[in-house]
């Protein structure tokens, strides 16, 4: 069949030499782009189906439990088999499985670009975001598990609540007392000071670095990297002023603030944005310090 | 956070196998360090008790460093304070903020320095024993 196509390609255009209406043209053109599209399909199809045969498939090891169903009370673990295609990644084959195999398979997701920050799972021993982890990049059998420290709701789906309520603890907004002049005047920070706050904007509240810290899972009142990363985003922030400085260093100093971190590097390991948190975190310390210690 | 059931070996030690240098770092400096706490206990416990006299304190001295045993622990004691200092340093400058890209290499460097001043140190220590 392919064989043959070249041939009609060429009886076609010299067709087209002698009907030179452009009507007749993009019938043409037309026809040849459904068979093209045609022969892709057929072509995706083939190779989904040689995939297969030839086992070019990823072997998922997922963790399954649902409290709701007494037969799955029993956390398992489920295989699923999917076939690969270049630039899968694990998101991508949680979604073929869930979309082919088992429609009950839970797991959260929305952007699928690293954005939204909603699949952090725990994916052959380590937090990652699986929306930017290659399956190429991992050993088979992929084991996908919900992150870890962190209640299961249903499969891969953890509650985050504890989390958010420690984000949320350190004020993760910008305020301040030192107004601009004008009404109408935009409020500017310094390029330095930006550079300086940078990488610590990135972060999209995923939760990996929460769920890989070995003191947060100790010690349930430690407001954990991310919190704490937030947190020197808006102390470093020059706009705030002075006196919102000293408040976020109140919040920072507590008992369960910046001194509960050990510097593992856990938490800059896992973090699917690089953001340099434990870097961060010693920033802070460094500050709670000045801001206590007095020579005079 | 509590678990409503156990999910295996996910949650503590049993994960060693993908612990990065920086948790190593950190397991190991809790070790040696609760390791010499309890050195420095025995170590006062030993000489205190060996304070009656001059001679007593020969003797005792003299007993212990001729036991195979604690030649061995010697070194092992070495290793672990070597360690400890060199991992010391390498959180003094984590403190600073200085070089906080390259923890994990002042780690693998602070082990393999503890090996090369351990293996120098062996003829040191069990000079005599097995002659």
């Amino acid at each position: 069949m392919s064989t043959q196509l070249p041939e009609q390609v060429e009886e076609e255009s010299s067709a087209a030499e002698a009907e030179p209406t452009s009507a007749a043209q993009e019938r043409r053109l037309e026809k040849k782009r459904q068979r093209a599209e045609e022969k892709e399909r057929q072509r995706q199809a083939e190779e989904a189906e040689k995939a297969l045969d030839e086992e070019d498939t990823y072997h998922l090891k997922v963790f399954r439990y649902d409290p709701e169903i007494a037969g799955k009370k029993e956390p398992r673990f489920d295989d699923f088999h999917v076939p690969y295609h270049k630039g899968m990644t694990v998101l991508d084959a949680l979604m073929y499985a869930r979309d082919t195999y088992d429609s009950s398979l839970t797991f959260r997701h929305s952007c699928r670009q690293a954005i939204c920050g909603s699949d952090a799972m725990f994916v052959n021993g380590s937090q990652r975001l699986c929306c930017k982890t290659q399956l190429s990049d991992l050993e088979e059998p992929v084991r996908i598990e919900p992150l870890p420290h962190a209640e299961v709701v249903k499969d891969l789906v953890v509650d985050m609540e504890h989390f958010y309520d420690q984000m949320e603890a350190v004020e993760p907004y910008f305020q301040t007392n030192e107004l601009p002049e004008g009404e109408l005047e935009e409020q500017h920070q310094t390029r330095e000071n930006r550079e300086k706050v940078k990488m610590s904007t990135r972060c999209i509240w995923c939760g990996a670095c929460m769920s890989s810290c070995n003191i947060a899972a100790g010690d349930n009142q430690y407001l954990g990297p991310a919190a704490l990363n937030k947190a020197y985003r808006f102390t470093m922030d020059e706009r705030e002023g002075e006196d919102m400085k000293q408040q976020r260093l109140e919040i920072l100093e507590q008992e369960h603030g910046v001194w509960r971190c050990q510097t593992q590097f856990s938490c800059t390991e896992v973090c699917p944005k690089d953001i340099p948190l434990t870097e961060h975190i010693q920033e802070l310390k460094r500050e709670a310090v000045k801001n206590n210690l007095k020579f005079w | 956070m509590s678990q409503s059931y156990n999910r295996g070996l996910i949650e503590d030690f049993g994960r060693w196998r993908e612990f990065s240098a920086g948790m190593w770092a950190w397991v190991f400096h809790k070790f040696t360090g609760w390791v010499l706490v309890g050195y420095l206990f025995t170590h006062i416990a030993v000489l205190s008790t060996a304070l009656q006299s001059p001679d007593a304190y020969t003797t005792t001295i003299q007993t212990l460093e001729g036991l195979l045993v604690v030649r061995i622990l010697e070194v092992g004691l070495l290793a672990v304070a070597v360690f400890h200092i060199l991992n010391g340093l390498r959180l003094l400058f984590v403190d600073l903020g200085v070089g906080l890209e390259s923890q994990d290499k002042s780690f693998y460097a602070s082990l393999l320095l503890t090996g090369a001043i351990v293996v120098a140190s062996v003829p040191t220590f069990l000079a005599g024993v097995f002659g």
